[in-house]
């Protein structure tokens, strides 16, 4: 493990690794904190550029623009009460009270330090639980892969659209429909493709996330009528108080942070339940450790409130990172964008990541502390004039993510074809958002197709054609009967919400 | 059951699930793979399957929480001029180039989303391209087709 660290440690500390956890970092504080934009789309906007790097330095600067969205959500929650990213809704409960009682600066400190605290020890124990989880996890096969990703579809199907599992399990399908068109891997034989040559290939994963997310993202806004920027307008940007911490708030911190930091990694590790399962559970959690007297603070500027969910969102965050690098199956919206992204270098994360790319392996974690680090130092003094990024107006905002967007595939492709389908893709996704359709199981769907049926195939390969597979082994029992749990238990309650509702 | 917008939706994916069923009834696979335990069309038939139980189940349910997207207040105008405008743009980046396509681009869209400040339309359009383009293919290397750039003698 040593000898990995110095690995990961030499690649992340390159000076042109370094340069790019900081643009990342930058360039995702800055999309992060525009209300409606989350990391999915910082992340999405950035794979174009990333392929002109060698994977580590692309993985690096994703995983870069991934806490600086992060970071930038907590800020636009702090600062006018609308979150970038719902992994900090409940900062704003604490956060924005802080700030009307004038004291943003601190409160951004306070998320800043927090946050710095809680994904730097999330990311000490992805270090030691991500080496072991490999090794562990190289006794999996094809049949325990399939259900694994089958567990990751329905369990972010089940816990990322609270009350709209049939919605999600309807954009999974949508996502793995999507990612059968084009040629089987096996036997190149076109499926989907009506005779046209543009789609023999498959649709291209950028496409799907670019028009799912960053442009169906900003239709959404002008469709709606949303001015993100419109909050920022009542409020002063640039006064935003010291950004000093007494000894009694850090005392307090120092209590708060080491359980959310635990409950957020361990939360975040769970497939589908991510960072803003995390920061309410923390939220909640805190509420009850505290004394009574503190406990009434909450909701009007409390310390320990502001600080236990910007912990476990951070926490969790790294905590995502270990299916992906250890199963190579990602458990949320975000780092299936990661294995996208990584698939498109040509690199196949799971178990032997760690063996055949431990450069990759190590190089990431490491960043994270990096990361970290350079959101401490370089984004907190910077907020004052970051911040002023939440006054540009829509009418540029809008048509330069839509730039961006279209651009990407243009430089990936030149062809007019990937442009018109990234159109309609982002048209019928943009209609689906006002229907709170959710876009995340799609993507995660998307990118676990082929795998998905890769697994299948080995699996009734082997079995000769019998589904005996799925409980031949223990392993693969336990995870069938935790999706059976899922899928039963969401539409139990389906039926149980038809009885209700034809009674009254 | 009462017929709402999600519940139109759900339909429309049924028959999407149902027409990629039969599409994927119509994948031929080679002969010595008709009866292989598994073959190009195995798993897109159990996904038109699977698409067809998840909306027949959305349609036949009723909604936990309605949505009430009320058309309006929804901004239809804007949002189809800038999609129109993609699309012109989509067009023509191939054969007028990237400079004048994307600026073009850019200015209508300011303007479509009311901006009126011509200074700043201007500004955030012609000589940002320019930047952008010197960042990409002078600095980075990276490849941009613009004929027109090229006729007059600016790029190579």
């Amino acid at each position: 493990m040593i000898e990995g660290i110095l690995i990961g440690l030499k690649t992340a500390l390159s000076f042109q690794n370094i340069l790019m956890v900081m643009i990342g970092c930058f360039a995702g504080t800055i999309i992060g904190m525009l209300p409606g934009l989350g990391p999915m789309t910082a992340i999405a906007l950035m794979i174009p550029i990333t392929y002109g790097f060698d994977p580590a330095t692309g993985l690096i600067l994703m995983a870069g623009v991934y806490y600086g969205a992060v970071f930038g959500g907590s800020t636009s929650s702090i600062l006018i009460n609308a979150p970038g990213v719902p992994g900090t809704v409940a900062t704003s409960f604490d956060g924005y009270p802080m700030a009307q009682q004038g004291k943003a600066g601190k409160a951004l400190a306070i998320a800043a330090y927090s946050s710095f605290a809680g994904g730097t020890i999330a990311a000490i124990f992805l270090l030691i639980a991500a080496p072991s989880l490999s090794k562990v996890s190289l006794s999996f096969r094809s049949p325990d892969y399939f259900g694994l990703m089958i567990l990751g579809l329905t369990a972010v199907a089940a816990f990322s659209s609270k009350g709209n599992f049939l919605k999600a399990m309807m954009m999974c399908v949508f996502g793995l429909m999507l990612a059968s068109v084009g040629q089987d891997t096996l036997s190149d034989i076109p499926r989907f493709t009506f005779n046209t040559m543009n789609l023999s290939d498959g649709i291209s994963f950028v496409l799907v996330v670019m028009a799912t997310f960053a442009m169906s993202e900003a239709l959404t806004i002008i469709i709606k009528g949303n001015d993100p920027t419109k909050a920022a307008k009542q409020i002063s940007l640039t006064d935003l108080g010291s950004i000093k911490v007494s000894k009694e708030e850090t005392k307090q911190m120092a209590k708060t942070i080491p359980r959310s930091s635990i409950l957020g990694f361990i939360v975040g590790v769970l497939p589908g339940a991510g960072a803003t399962i995390a920061s309410f559970l923390a939220y909640g959690m805190e509420r009850n450790f505290v004394s009574n007297e503190e406990k009434e603070k909450f909701g009007k500027g409390s310390v320990q409130g502001l600080s236990a969910p910007e912990t476990a969102n951070n926490a969790a965050c790294s905590g995502a990172f270990v299916p992906l690098l250890t199963l190579g199956i990602p458990g949320s919206g975000t780092t299936a964008v990661m294995l996208g992204a990584l698939l498109g270098f040509g690199i196949q994360p799971g178990p032997r990541l760690y063996e055949t790319n431990p450069e990759i392996f190590w190089s990431v974690i490491m960043s994270m502390y990096i990361g970290m680090v350079v959101l401490l130092i370089l984004n907190l003094p910077l907020i004052p004039y970051i911040a002023r990024i939440l006054a540009v107006p829509r009418t540029f905002l809008i048509p330069m993510i839509l730039f961006f967007s279209v651009t990407g595939i243009y430089l990936m492709s030149f062809n007019n074809f990937d442009i018109f389908l990234m159109i309609g893709i982002a048209v019928v996704a943009t209609i689906l958002r006002l229907y709170d359709f959710p876009m995340p199981p799609l993507i995660l769907a998307f990118v676990l197709g082929g795998l998905m049926e890769e697994n299948l195939r080995r699996s009734l390969l082997i079995s000769d054609g019998s589904w005996s597979f799925l409980w031949d082994r223990p392993l693969t029992i336990c995870i069938m009967i935790a999706i059976l749990t899922i899928v039963g238990w969401q539409i139990y309650n389906s039926f149980l919400n038809h009885k209700i509702s034809s009674k009254t | 059951m009462k017929i709402n917008s999600v519940k139109i939706i759900s339909l429309l994916f049924f028959i999407l699930s149902a027409f990629y069923l039969y599409t994927a009834h119509q994948i031929q696979v080679f002969a010595f793979d008709e009866g292989a335990p598994f073959n190009a069309k195995t798993f897109p038939i159990y996904l038109g399957y699977a698409g067809m139980f998840f909306a027949g189940l959305k349609i036949v349910l009723p909604d936990r929480k309605p949505i009430a997207v009320d058309p309006l207040h929804l901004e239809f105008k804007k949002t189809i001029l800038l999609v129109v405008t993609m699309i012109v743009y989509g067009a023509t980046i191939l054969k007028v180039g990237f400079f004048l396509s994307t600026s073009l681009f850019l200015v209508f869209s300011y303007y479509f989303l009311g901006e009126r400040r011509w200074k700043y339309i201007l500004i955030f359009s012609f000589p940002f391209v320019a930047i952008f383009m010197y960042l990409l293919h002078g600095l980075l290397a990276v490849y941009l087709r613009d004929p027109l750039l090229k006729y007059i003698g600016i790029m190579g």
